[in-house]
Formats: structure tokens, C-alpha cells, sequence
């Protein structure tokens, strides 16, 4: 099977921070790897190792086969970048930012023309191609960035948090791109704070923390190594929350965790139906919303095997 | 594992990257119409002060205070345009465009040379509005066309130098609001020279600074060339003395700021 990034104990220090601090990551070609980890676990300086933008202080990191030091014209030939910023610009159309992009890449005028055109299509943005940027707004901006980093044909997309700060419906939009783009054979490697997001969208789930990677495989791998089921009670009021978490605690399960905000406690137990039973008779008379018995989602993964929650911003999200 | 490297396109011409990054550049000009509007008004009010507020209490041997302020007022415009220069490097920097750029097959070279190619047009123009603006207000040419052509071509290489500091500003800024304090560092530098009032009237301390700086040059060469003798006989040198010592300068500038910014280019 060809790699399509192979590092070995990569280290980069930025003053006194180590953001990468011995990180060992394969990522096969034909895959989609996310990229997860807090803020500051070194998810960025990855991704912008590998697009060539970063000096490493040590390891070794290879691309496509290339050699990010040594090859580094080499590298940047078969990858393209959107970054945390949408990177176009506002005081020119749809279009002519990605025919620059194009142009700039490598491409002909006649090519250029075409895969900008191809690209607006592509992206539901053909109908206010010849618009101004400026007028865009941010959901359109991240699209024509994402299409930006796809006209120059790219063999690796790098998405460092391509839906950050976006509204729900134009995360869905966007997320069904890169879907699109991942169908049509472009290799992805994406950072996210957000769990539902390299659910939604990874083969392969990277855990990243303090610059080293914690824990690595497929969604359902990684949420087999926290084991057993969740059940979460969502209390109808909010004073019942307290009780629940106190009833939950007795029956010996395992941590409760509650969040008063959204009313729901929950703990971790064996795989077995009885468990359930026995929950729900300890919270008897309480008014109850609703009860669930699930898999456990990334971010309890990720609690479980670094020992604190990834951010307060992706637990919101992971509730919500 | 040996791996097979993975077939490449190839890398795009320095020639065709910069022009793309120049026309970028230069679009985000044309196309924020408040910039030009209110720069413009900005440098006509500035001028207007200096032509009819302070002008009346300055009288000079010889030439008409309004064709003694123009050239300085033309020449030091460049300065003015070089504090926007380099908060729209930073902007760059901070806003992503650099790092694309970056991690395109293109040569390191063409963000900046595209910048300069961008910048220098850009600069061109605001001299021609200067001008513009100057006739307007009384401005003459008392020498030969070819002369005032001279002190044009002159004045966009000075911003041409100028612009590499001002890069190289943006490049070590961080943001573009410091990028933009930074850079109004020039402001007073400009009134230390001779572009609003002669050397001459300064205290002896400061002359000694004034005289030597590269702003009294450069714009003493445009007075020398668009007024001829009154202004050398004002500025006590002939006008071969003005071109030589603002072209030193000039070249002195760009081989100190230009490999700055590109050796600050490359290492950030």
C-alpha cells in the first residue's frame, strides 16, 4: 500500500512550546484522515508542516514520497491548502480568484478557464461567480476557498478546520463538497475540533495532544477502545439533574458525568441490557425527556484516553 | 518501505506568478473605491493647508512658495502610499494568502515581486493625481518638459525603494494594524527634511540631519528639475548634485531593504 504521508518523530518547537513533540503518522493513499485534537495539540502545525510552510526541528516527513525538506517544489506540486482562513480575495469575482489560483498553479489560460468554470459548478457557486467577493458570505467564502485549493487537480487536500465558524447549514454544504471531492479520488487530510466532523467525514481518525498522536484508527476502532455503551438521561428539569447524577452514582457504573445547561447526565456501562433496566428503576419518579443507550462519540473517546475533554467549545457542540 | 514518488506538474514561471499576484494587488486598489476617494481628498486637504495655511507666512527668494512646496508634496507622496503598502502585506500575511501562495509550485519570489510590481504602479498613479492636484492649486513647471519627465521617472524610483521597506515593515509587523503604526514612522521624517520648508530655516542640530536625510534629496532634485535655476540657487547646489546624491540613496536603500525583506520573506 503507498503512503501518502509517512513522519517519523517530527519535532518543531516555537519557543518554549513544543507543538510537535515526536509525532508518528502514516496516512495511506485513498483515505480521508482527520486530524483531532484541542486547541494547541498541534493539529495546525502539522498540516502546515506537510504543506511546506513549516522548518521542522527534527524527523522526518514525507509526502506523496517527497521529502518535505529536501523536495519541497516537489511536494507542493501535488498538494493544496485551505487554511483556517477563507483565503480569497474580496475585491475580486468567484471566478477570477480561482482562474489566479489556476494560473498560479501551473495552469494555461485555456485551462485555467475551464477549471475555475468546472469548480463554480461544481460548488453550486456558478450563479454568482462573477460577483465580488465581497459580497459573499462566509459559507460562499469557505466553498470558493475549498474550490480554490481544487483547481491546480491536487492529489492531497489539506484542510486545516475547513467549517470553523460556519452555521450549521453551511457546514452540511460543505462537508457534502468534500465528500464529493473525496468520491472523485482526492486524498484528504483535515484538522477539526469538531467530533461530528471526523465522524461525518474520516476513514481514519488521528488523535492528536501536546504535539504527539494519542490514539489512531477508524471511528468505530477508536470508539471500541473506550468499551461498553453510554446511556444518557436528559432530565425534564433542571433541579432533577443533581438526583439523576446521585441515583446513577450509587448503581456503580462507572464516572457520571452531568451538564446541568442541557439537563442530561451520563455514564458508561458494560454492554447488556440489564444495566439499562436497572437505571432506569433507580430514576423512577424523576420526569425524564428522554433516555438513550449509544455508542460513546469521539469526545468521550478522546476524554477516555487523554484524561481531559478536548474543549469546552466541542463538548457545546457535542450536545447540541 | 521504498516508496515510488508520485508524478508532478510542473513548477509555474516567476514571469506569470508575479503578474498574477500584481494584478491582484492592484485590482484590490482599483476596486475599493473608498481608498482612492478618500486618499485623494486626504493629500488634497493636506496640501491645501500647507498651499494656503502656512503659505502665506512663507516667503522665498526667488520662487513661489507653491512651486518650492509641490515637489515635496509630489515626492513625499510615495511615503503616504507606503503606509498602505505595508498594512496590505500584513494583511496578506494574516489573512492567509501568503501561506497559499507558499504552498503553490511557484517561485518564493513572486509574492514580493509582484507586490513591488503591484505597489509601483500603484505609486505611479499617486503621483500623477499629485501633480494633477498641484496644477490645480498653482504648481508650474519653470524648466523643460524632459526635466519634469526626469522628476517623475524619478519619483516612482523612489517609491520603487521606498516599497521595500515598507514590505519589509509589513513582513515583521504581525498584523496589519501595527504594520500601519509602524509605518507612519515616516510622517515626521518627512517634515525633518526639506520637502515643506527649506533646510536653511532649521536650527543648526537639526540641519545637519535634515540635509543628509534621503527625503531632502530626493525632493530637492524634483524642485532643481521642474524649477531650474532659482531652486539650485535656493538649494546652494547644482541640480547634478541633487540627481547623484538621490539616485545614491535610492540604490542605498533597495540593497539594504530588499534583501531584508526577502531574507524576512523566507524565513517567516
Amino acid at each position: 500500500m503507498a503512503l501518502m504521508i509517512e513522519a517519523t518523530g517530527l519535532t518543531k518547537r516555537f519557543g518554549k512550546t513544543r507543538a510537535l513533540d515526536g509525532l508518528d503518522l502514516t496516512a495511506e493513499t485513498g483515505r480521508v484522515v482527520a486530524l483531532l485534537g484541542p486547541n494547541g495539540a498541534g493539529k495546525t502545525t502539522f498540516v502546515r508542516a506537510v504543506a511546506t510552510l513549516v522548518r521542522l526541528d527534527g524527523g522526518v516527513l514525507r509526502v506523496g514520497g517527497y521529502d518535505v525538506r529536501r523536495d519541497a517544489a516537489a511536494v507542493r506540486r501535488i498538494i493544496a491548502l485551505a487554511g483556517q482562513f477563507a483565503a480569497v480575495e474580496p475585491a475580486m469575482t468567484g471566478r477570477e480568484n480561482l482562474e489566479m489560483v489556476a494560473r498560479l498553479s501551473g495552469r494555461d489560460r485555456t485551462s485555467a478557464r475551464s477549471s475555475a468554470s468546472s469548480v463554480l459548478d461544481r460548488f453550486g457557486l456558478a450563479e454568482v461567480a462573477d460577483q465580488l467577493v465581497r459580497t459573499y458570505s462566509g459559507g460562499m467564502r469557505r466553498k470558493l476557498d475549498l474550490g480554490a485549493s481544487l483547481v491546480g487537480a491536487p492529489r492531497l487536500l489539506l484542510l486545516d478546520e475547513p467549517t470553523t465558524g460556519l452555521d450549521p447549514r453551511s457546514r452540511i454544504e460543505l462537508w457534502d463538497a468534500i465528500r464529493e471531492l473525496v468520491g472523485q479520488g482526492t486524498d484528504v487530510l483535515l484538522t477539526t475540533q469538531y467530533l461530528d466532523e471526523a465522524d461525518n467525514l474520516a476513514s481514519d481518525v488521528v488523535i492528536i495532544d501536546h504535539g504527539r498522536v494519542v490514539a489512531a484508527g477508524t471511528p468505530s476502532e477508536l470508539k471500541q477502545r473506550v468499551g461498553g455503551k453510554i446511556i444518557e438521561i436528559h432530565a425534564r428539569r433542571e433541579v432533577d439533574v443533581a438526583r439523576i447524577a446521585q441515583a446513577l452514582q450509587h448503581l456503580d457504573h462507572g464516572e457520571v458525568h452531568l451538564d446541568p445547561a442541557t439537563r442530561r447526565v451520563s455514564v458508561s456501562v458494560e454492554d447488556s441490557g440489564s444495566e439499562l433496566m436497572h437505571t432506569l428503576k433507580a430514576v423512577e419518579g424523576i420526569e425524564l425527556e428522554d433516555v438513550s443507550l449509544r455508542q460513546p462519540r469521539l469526545d468521550e473517546v478522546f476524554l477516555a484516553l487523554t484524561g481531559h475533554p478536548t474543549s469546552d467549545r466541542v463538548l457545546e457542540r457535542a450536545v447540541s | 518501505m521504498a516508496l515510488a514518488s508520485m508524478s508532478i506538474g510542473r513548477t509555474t514561471g516567476l514571469g506569470v506568478s508575479t503578474l498574477q499576484i500584481a494584478q491582484r494587488a492592484l485590482l484590490r486598489y482599483l476596486r475599493t473605491p473608498q481608498l482612492i476617494i478618500l486618499g485623494t481628498v486626504q493629500n488634497a486637504l493636506f496640501l491645501l493647508c500647507f498651499r494656503y495655511v502656512f503659505g502665506g507666512a512663507i516667503s522665498l527668494p526667488g520662487i513661489s512658495y507653491v512651486d518650492f512646496l509641490l515637489p515635496g508634496f509630489i515626492t513625499t507622496s510615495v511615503l503616504f502610499s507606503g503606509i498602505g503598502a505595508a498594512t496590505v502585506v500584513a494583511e496578506d500575511l494574516e489573512q492567509g494568502f501568503v501561506d497559499r501562495l507558499r504552498s503553490l509550485p511557484i517561485p518564493r519570489l513572486s509574492f514580493l515581486a509582484g507586490r513591488a510590481l503591484a505597489d509601483t504602479a500603484w505609486n505611479a498613479w499617486g503621483l500623477l493625481v499629485a501633480t494633477g492636484v498641484g496644477f490645480a492649486v498653482g504648481f508650474r513647471i519653470h524648466s523643460s518638459l524632459l526635466d519634469a519627465l526626469a522628476a517623475l521617472g524619478l519619483c516612482v524610483a523612489f517609491g520603487f525603494a521606498f516599497e521595500w521597506f515598507f514590505i519589509l515593515l509589513g513582513l515583521m509587523a504581525g498584523t496589519p494594524q501595527a504594520a500601519q503604526g509602524m509605518a507612519l514612522i515616516v510622517f515626521p521624517f518627512t517634515f525633518l527634511s526639506s520637502a515643506y520648508v527649506p533646510v536653511a530655516t532649521m536650527p543648526g542640530w537639526l540641519q545637519a540631519f535634515a540635509a543628509h536625510q534621503p527625503i531632502t534629496y530626493m525632493v530637492d532634485v524634483v524642485r532643481a528639475l521642474t524649477q531650474g535655476a532659482p531652486a539650485e540657487a535656493l538649494l546652494g547646489h547644482s541640480t547634478g548634485y541633487w540627481v547623484s546624491g538621490a539616485l545614491l540613496w535610492t540604490l542605498g536603500i533597495v540593497a539594504v531593504f530588499a534583501p531584508l525583506a526577502v531574507l524576512k520573506y523566507r524565513r517567516s
